[in-house]
């Protein structure tokens, strides 16, 4: 048995009887204000919104700072690969090599050999730059002429020295030169001693890496460096730089993606934006007024969500029809509009018919309140919250839609880039060089992949079952 | 029931009479006309050919001529392949559309009920995590993207082996159907699994669980007959316009794997101005649509009693 507690006079005190038992801790936040607290705390949600905003800067900041002619082309780069800037060479135009014979070498062998050596030390007779490779090498006993080859990998068999290029009738003429399409890569050069007529089973193979060359004269044509430029022969210079590659008409990339981001974001924001203001207006109108009106307003909703989207988007785009020259954004944002709108209007009806019923809607007639006031102070701000929702998730839904029509070839008309048109370009060259289709998929990809994320986040947060769940 | 189905039916051909006006109508609005090709060489050929078609009738009296046809079942001639019924073009590729997106969605819907369990029941763990991260690729990435990424993979896996394990592109055997479908199937694949997890979930808290439980059933009792099958029946509410999407969708997916599928030849009629292949194809689609979102809405009536109580 326990023992009794020891109880002093202190217990029987009355207790200290506290009037501020429920007191205002915390300040008092508006419905947005809340909301805008319970989205901050949801870690997707603020990152989507960092991304939105670094892509509406890349979009509008961007063709600020990087100020490179979006449709200029550039046939001699083109699908270049995504590099860190580039320096040439300024060099002297190209002057005649007469090439290096050896006089005290005999030209013809004296005597038949089984197997003539492979040439050794066989070396750049100069540095190598685009603008011709010249190669040296020591004669060797027994030949009579000597064939070049170029690889751009390293051969592993006589069978894989790649290109023919030429080669020298005397064994004492031992030097090459090579001008046929240089590009600053490396390459294998190999070289077979012959007797003259058929090529030795041997072979010696040097690795060269030509340095991009210019000369003053295109240097100049191509506006790298003004008339007066004080460089010389020797000195280097910045070339064209397109650090996300060319595409198939050497057209810079990055200055593509943020001319494409114009149109994609602009039809992706713009559309939806219209569509949801004309599905607020149909859906609150017909909600407000119900009756046999609402209806027949709503049955004509249900037959513009029935109709084939794609079909209709790339019908009604044709039928607004496009003329030479323009883009095609117009027609494609009204046939957006047009067929984006019912879904809205459903919703916001649905939504205006709960809060028409609602007690507040019913104090404030009371109190005398017109229909334009109900409406314009009380229903639509307490839709808001769903329409700001449904907005988020149609942007997404238009890029997409956009990116669709542009790759079937139904969207913005060409030179007018945009991510989706951009893929479809990408798409032809994708096996040999497949940045031109990853850095547009890859931007839909963040748009759309942000906005949803935003908007899972703003359903959380303007969710008020889910305020009272905290 | 009979009378539900009856009235959706109805409201069905009100529809489809809807998109055959409303395609009839933007059609027409078009700027030139099927002939503008080089067709008709001089005044006398276009006249005698807009004749034959029936261009030179007022616009009125060709929508009604059209619209006679149409309840006859006869789309007419195709414009621009020389006597090619439209209903034979419909008859010959509009198979392969549906197989491909028949497959699809049966990949679609597969896929998003197994994954969206597994995720419900390793929630917040790794298996979930994971399956997750994919499923916001498989919402954020255009199908086109996938569609030739699919490619590339093929190409490169073919390319690996030897040998041609599947074909790249064209059409014929099951081969050719694998992976388009699964490319195509993709989008809706994510879209499914994030609602079967968030159903799962929902479902997971529900009373009759509880009691399931309480009573003593198996886990696979209970996961099988009472959580899973109840927590698919919002999946299945979405399948209807899901396989509208797909159906349209597959377009891109024809195109990049030279399906010879009814997209491609709704692109190619848009574009030539093609007036009875558009108007075939386009009312073919969309009664084709609101058949299957009928369809969806009256088998949803079989499986929850509820919606049938209420109707």
């Amino acid at each position: 048995m326990k023992a009794p507690p020891t109880l002093s006079a202190e217990d029987f005190e009355p207790a200290q009887h506290d009037i501020h038992v429920e007191q205002i801790s915390r300040p008092s936040l508006s419905y947005w204000e809340d909301a805008w607290r319970r989205l901050k705390q949801n870690r997707r949600a603020l990152i989507s919104l960092y991304i939105i905003v670094a892509l509406a800067a890349f979009t509008l900041i961007g063709p600020l700072l990087w100020r490179v002619d979006p449709s200029l082309q550039d046939l001699n780069q083109i699908s270049q690969p995504p590099s860190m800037p580039k320096e040439a060479t300024l060099v002297a135009p190209y002057k005649r090599w007469s090439g290096v014979t050896i006089n005290d070498f005999p030209a013809y062998p004296d005597d038949y050999l089984d197997l003539i050596p492979a040439p050794i030390g066989l070396r750049p007779a100069m540095p190598p730059t685009t603008q011709a490779v010249r190669l040296v090498w020591d004669p060797v006993k027994g030949a009579g002429g000597y064939n070049v080859y170029r690889n751009t990998r390293r051969p592993e068999t006589i069978n894989d020295l790649g290109l023919p290029l030429g080669g020298t009738m005397a064994g004492n003429e031992v030097s090459f030169q090579d001008r046929l399409n240089l590009e600053q890569r490396t390459y294998y050069y190999s070289v077979i001693s012959t007797d003259g007529y058929d090529e030795s089973s041997t072979y010696t193979t040097i690795e060269v890496t030509p340095l991009l060359a210019m000369t003053r004269q295109d240097a100049i044509s191509r506006g790298l460096i003004p008339e007066d430029s004080p460089l010389d022969i020797g000195d280097t210079l910045q070339i064209e730089f397109h650090p996300l590659g060319t595409d198939y008409l050497g057209r810079d990339m990055l200055a593509r993606l943020m001319e494409g981001a114009r149109v994609s974001l602009f039809i992706g924001i713009c559309a939806p934006v219209l569509f949801v203001i004309f599905g607020i207006l149909y859906g609150g109108f017909s909600g407000y007024f119900g009756g046999r009106l609402d209806q027949l307003l709503m049955r004509f909703a249900d037959f513009v969500v029935a109709l084939p989207f794609l079909l209709f988007m790339i019908l009604f785009k044709i039928a607004f029809g496009i003329g030479p020259g323009e883009s095609g954004i117009l027609p494609m944002l009204i046939a957006l509009v047009l067929l984006g709108w019912p879904a809205t209007a459903r919703l916001v009806r649905g939504q205006v018919l709960q809060i028409r019923e609602q007690g507040y809607i019913q104090a404030a007639r009371l109190l005398g309140a017109g229909n334009g006031y109900l409406v314009m102070r009380h229903i639509i701000p307490n839709t808001m919250g769903v329409i700001l929702v449904t907005l988020t998730f149609a942007v997404p839904s238009a890029i997409f839609t956009e990116a669709f029509l542009s790759f079937i070839g139904m969207g913005v008309a060409p030179p007018t880039p945009s991510w989706g048109s951009m893929c479809n370009e990408g798409v032809k060259t994708m096996l040999s060089h497949p940045h031109e289709l990853i850095f547009p998929a890859a931007f839909i990809s963040i748009t759309v992949l942000a906005f949803n994320l935003l908007g899972d986040g703003l359903t959380e947060a303007l969710d008020s079952r889910m305020r009272s769940r905290e | 029931m009979l009378v539900y189905t009856l009235k959706r039916l109805l409201a069905g051909v009100i529809t489809v009479w809807f998109i055959a006006t409303a395609t009839f109508f933007a059609m027409h609005s078009v700027p030139g006309d099927p002939l503008m090709n080089d067709k008709a060489v001089t005044e006398e050929i276009r006249a005698n050919l807009e004749r034959k078609y029936g261009l030179d009738r007022p616009l009125h009296e060709q929508y009604f001529v059209f619209m006679g046809n149409m309840l006859k079942g006869d789309f007419g001639i195709s414009f621009t392949q020389q006597n090619r019924q439209v209903n034979d073009i419909i008859r010959d590729h509009f198979p392969v559309s549906a197989t491909l997106g028949v497959l699809a969605i049966t990949f679609a819907a597969l896929g998003g009920i197994l994954w969206g369990a597994l995720t419900a029941i390793y929630r917040n763990r790794l298996p979930d995590i994971i399956i997750m991260f994919l499923v916001i690729l498989g919402i954020s990435v255009p199908s086109f993207v996938f569609a030739a990424l699919g490619q590339l993979a093929l190409v490169n896996l073919n390319s690996l082996l030897g040998y041609s394990l599947l074909p790249v592109a064209g059409w014929g055997t099951i081969w050719h159907m694998l992976v388009p479908s699964l490319v195509l199937g993709l989008g809706t694949m994510a879209l499914l699994t994030r609602l079967m997890r968030s159903s799962m979930l929902e479902v997971v808290n529900e009373d009759y669980i509880k009691t399931a439980r309480a009573k003593g059933l198996s886990p696979m009792r209970i996961f099988f007959r009472h959580q899973l099958r109840n927590a698919i029946l919002p999946v299945i509410t979405v399948l209807g316009p899901q396989i509208a999407a797909i159906t349209t969708g597959g377009f891109v997916v024809e195109l990049v794997f030279a399906i010879p599928g009814l997209g491609r030849y709704f692109v190619q009629a848009v574009q030539q101005l093609d007036y009875t292949v558009i108007m075939g194809t386009t009312v073919f689609y969309g009664a084709f649509l609101v058949l299957m979102v009928i369809l969806v809405d009256i088998l949803y009536g079989f499986i929850d009693p509820r919606v049938r109580i209420e109707s």
